[in-house]
């Protein structure tokens, strides 16, 4: 094999710097952590999750399952990319479904409750019942205010939740992994990155992402200021109308609350060029489950969410 | 494109919100979803202009009581660089946040109001940047247009900052004159001040060096975790993942195991399906050796002639970061590097009054956000470096085993 030459001035760019840092913290936790879990939703930031753990462990297989909360409205372009994924890395994927959750009871749906906010009891006990001691998350910093004051190493006690005002100092890159019984650790390490960093990282890396990220035609209508996907589990409001159009998504998840925008972006440089340009943030533009409240996020993660 | 991480000190009185407000604005890394939430607050709240210090509100906690509890972490990018800021609180608990931010920083920022000029407060943040071996300063003299831009009041508080830095331990300081909240000297060089002839914020933040703050002589690679994939194709593969902390390795060359002491050479170094030529600081690479040495987490690697210190004792300065105070005879977990191990207080041989400089003596003990010279002894050896050399290899923290909270962070003497 040919050796590699690296940058003769001992320099790192910034996206190195980024994933040397993301690689290390995943194999921390692998060393510390008796049974780590990565939370994986299919989208972009999941995706370079399990990329950035692949080159952490190479040439061994990733050390710990993928955890999927099916919320029963997932986008089967996702599905697709997902099991492409799992596929390739041999890694063992455990789905937790919120059907499932519903019909055992551990959660309720009440009509009004979102499969979005339905997805945390569904997690919190797919944590517990596989006695999972970390999970990683795909959350950044940049992405909202909560997540802004948020730790790598973020400590749940036993009922799953954060605790803000009491979060340990997190130094150097010294990470504390101690536990409780029944507590465990959320760990995000991709924390340090923005979206644009990821876009461009997926761009650098030829990553395989969902087709959805990408510009195509679809049939959508206009619900609060979003654009919504037709499909047979977003039944259409009064005055609300169908239309075809050129969109790409920003994000993905819950196909009834997460909107798309109107793009031509159909290579990822295009998208790398869209997003540098973009004025609204993607959470903003695009999750309706954002939007509830001015804390809609610090309350959800302090129930538990991802 | 690098990376620059700066950590901010000063309070809200300060207009350090304001001015982390501005740098994201006016490098457009505010978005109009997130500035028109911000208009309608500062609407709401009767205010007659856009508060841009709302932006960096966090939790809703914070919100309430209107002051910051916590690091915050913000991230803005121009051409020339990224940049990450930990954001961190001027008052409440400000010790230990000033710690933490400033625990990775490369830069430290600290404001001032020209009005007050310095005060006790940006003493107190210039010795725990220094204490940090933060390895470039900035104070930003702010709030120029309310003394109606007038050179003698930065001349002033300028030297008088230069004569207090001469005690401390800080390469590298630039002292800019600013208004965050009009925009001089942020981003552009200010008209209203022509008698200065530095940088505006902005281009010094994208301009300094910092390409040689780092150690690319002493070879420090603490051993993360053993790859061994056990699979037919890689069989007899054996590498030791981690982060480089200092120097540059290659393969061929000679090293030195600790605590084992056994020596070898570099067979390879892996990045993913890439063989390397190199690897040097922060990278997180595979190192293959060609002998089968006994090699395991916790580990260092170094070269034969250029070793760390090896031992029990640990001579170092502490940040106490809990209520009940830190004593003599006390008992802890401590992590350094990828080592965990037990360790015991045997002395606290001072208190540094940040304020004064002062060692007092006396102590017994180490209070909630204090700063102390302490001994330590551990039950097993740590490969170390002094602090002000090698921040990764001079750093711990203290862990208590009861509760499992972060209690201390410690700098190497």
């Amino acid at each position: 094999m040919t050796r590699v030459q690296t940058n003769t001035d001992y320099r790192l760019s910034q996206l190195d710097e980024l994933e040397a840092e993301s690689i290390h913290i995943f194999r921390e936790v692998a060393a510390e952590l008796e049974k780590p879990v990565l939370m994986f939703s299919g989208g972009k930031d999941s995706i370079v999750m399990l990329r950035l753990a692949e080159k952490a462990f190479h040439p061994a297989r990733i050390p710990f399952p993928v955890l999927q909360v099916d919320t029963g409205y997932d986008f089967p372009e996702v599905l697709a990319c997902r099991d492409s994924w799992v596929d390739r890395l041999g890694v063992r994927l455990i789905v937790a479904s919120v059907e499932q959750a519903i019909a055992d009871g551990v959660v309720v749906d009440d009509g009004k409750t979102t499969r979005n906010r339905l997805q945390i009891g569904t997690l919190l006990n797919a944590i517990e019942e596989n006695a999972f001691t970390a999970a990683f998350g795909g959350g950044r910093r940049d992405e909202e205010k909560a997540r802004a004051k948020e730790r790598v190493y973020s400590h749940r006690d036993e009922f799953g939740q954060w605790d803000p005002k009491n979060q340990r100092p997190e130094l150097w890159s010294l990470y504390n992994g101690r536990l409780h019984e029944g507590e465990h650790m959320r760990v995000f390490p991709l924390s340090n990155w923005t979206e644009l960093d990821i876009w461009d990282y997926i761009a650098r890396e030829g990553i395989e992402i969902p087709s959805i990220y990408f510009s195509h035609q679809r049939r959508v209508f206009e619900r609060d200021g979003m654009l919504l996907s037709e499909s047979e589990f977003n039944p259409l409001r009064d005055g609300e109308t169908v239309t075809e159009r050129t969109v790409r998504f920003r994000t993905v998840g819950d196909l009834t609350l997460t909107g798309c925008v109107e793009s031509s972006a159909g290579t990822l440089q295009e998208i790398v060029e869209e997003v540098a340009a973009s004025r609204i943030t993607e959470r903003g533009a695009t999750r309706g489950d954002d939007r509830f409240s001015e804390a809609a996020m610090e309350d959800r993660k302090k129930e538990g969410y991802f | 494109m690098d990376l620059l991480r700066f950590a901010t000190a000063g309070s809200v009185d300060d207009g350090k919100s304001t001015l982390i407000g501005r740098l994201l604005l006016d490098s457009k890394s505010i978005f109009e979803d997130q500035l028109e939430a911000v208009e309608a607050t500062s609407k709401t709240r009767g205010y007659d202009y856009t508060d841009l210090a709302l932006l960096t509100d966090g939790l809703r906690s914070e919100r309430e009581q209107g002051i910051t509890i916590d690091v915050a972490y913000r991230y803005f990018a121009t051409p020339r660089r990224k940049f990450i800021i930990a954001d961190t609180p001027g008052h409440v608990q400000y010790t230990r946040n000033m710690v933490t931010g400033a625990s990775t920083a490369d830069l430290g920022l600290v404001l001032v109001d020209a009005r007050q000029g310095l005060t006790e407060q940006s003493r107190r943040h210039a010795v725990i940047l220094s204490l940090l071996r933060v390895p470039h300063l900035v104070l930003a003299v702010n709030k120029m247009d309310l003394v109606d831009y007038d050179e003698a009041t930065y001349e002033k508080i300028r030297q008088e900052f230069e004569n207090f830095t001469q005690r401390l331990n800080v390469p590298d300081l630039a002292v800019i004159p600013l208004s965050a909240l009009k925009g001089d000297n942020v981003v552009t060089r200010s008209e209203a001040m022509p008698w200065y002839e530095g940088s505006s914020l902005m281009h010094h933040l994208e301009n300094v060096h910092i390409a040689s703050d780092r150690d690319l002589r002493d070879v420090r690679f603490p051993v993360q975790y053993v790859v061994r994939p056990k699979s037919d194709e890689h069989h007899d593969y054996r590498g030791y993942a981690g982060q480089v902390a200092s120097g540059v390795m290659r393969p061929g060359d000679e090293v030195m195991v600790l605590p084992s002491g056994l020596t070898s050479k570099i067979a390879g170094i892996d990045l993913y399906d890439q063989e390397l030529d190199a690897a040097y600081p922060p990278m997180s690479v595979v190192v293959r050796l060609e002998d089968d040495l006994d090699v395991s987490r916790g580990d260092m690697i170094c070269r034969v002639k250029n070793a760390p210190d090896a031992g029990q004792d640990i001579d170092a300065m502490v940040c106490w970061m809990t209520r009940e105070p830190l004593r003599p005879r006390q008992k802890l977990a401590i992590k350094h590097t990828t080592r965990l191990a037990r360790t015991m207080v045997k002395d606290i041989q001072y208190r540094l009054d940040i304020n004064t400089l002062h060692r007092d003596q006396e102590t017994q003990e180490l209070g909630l956000n204090e700063i102390g010279r302490v001994t330590l002894r551990t039950t097993q050896q740590v490969f170390t470096d002094p602090y002000e050399q090698n921040r990764v290899t001079g750093s711990f923290i203290l862990i208590d085993e009861a509760t499992g909270v972060t209690v201390g962070a410690g700098m190497i003497n």
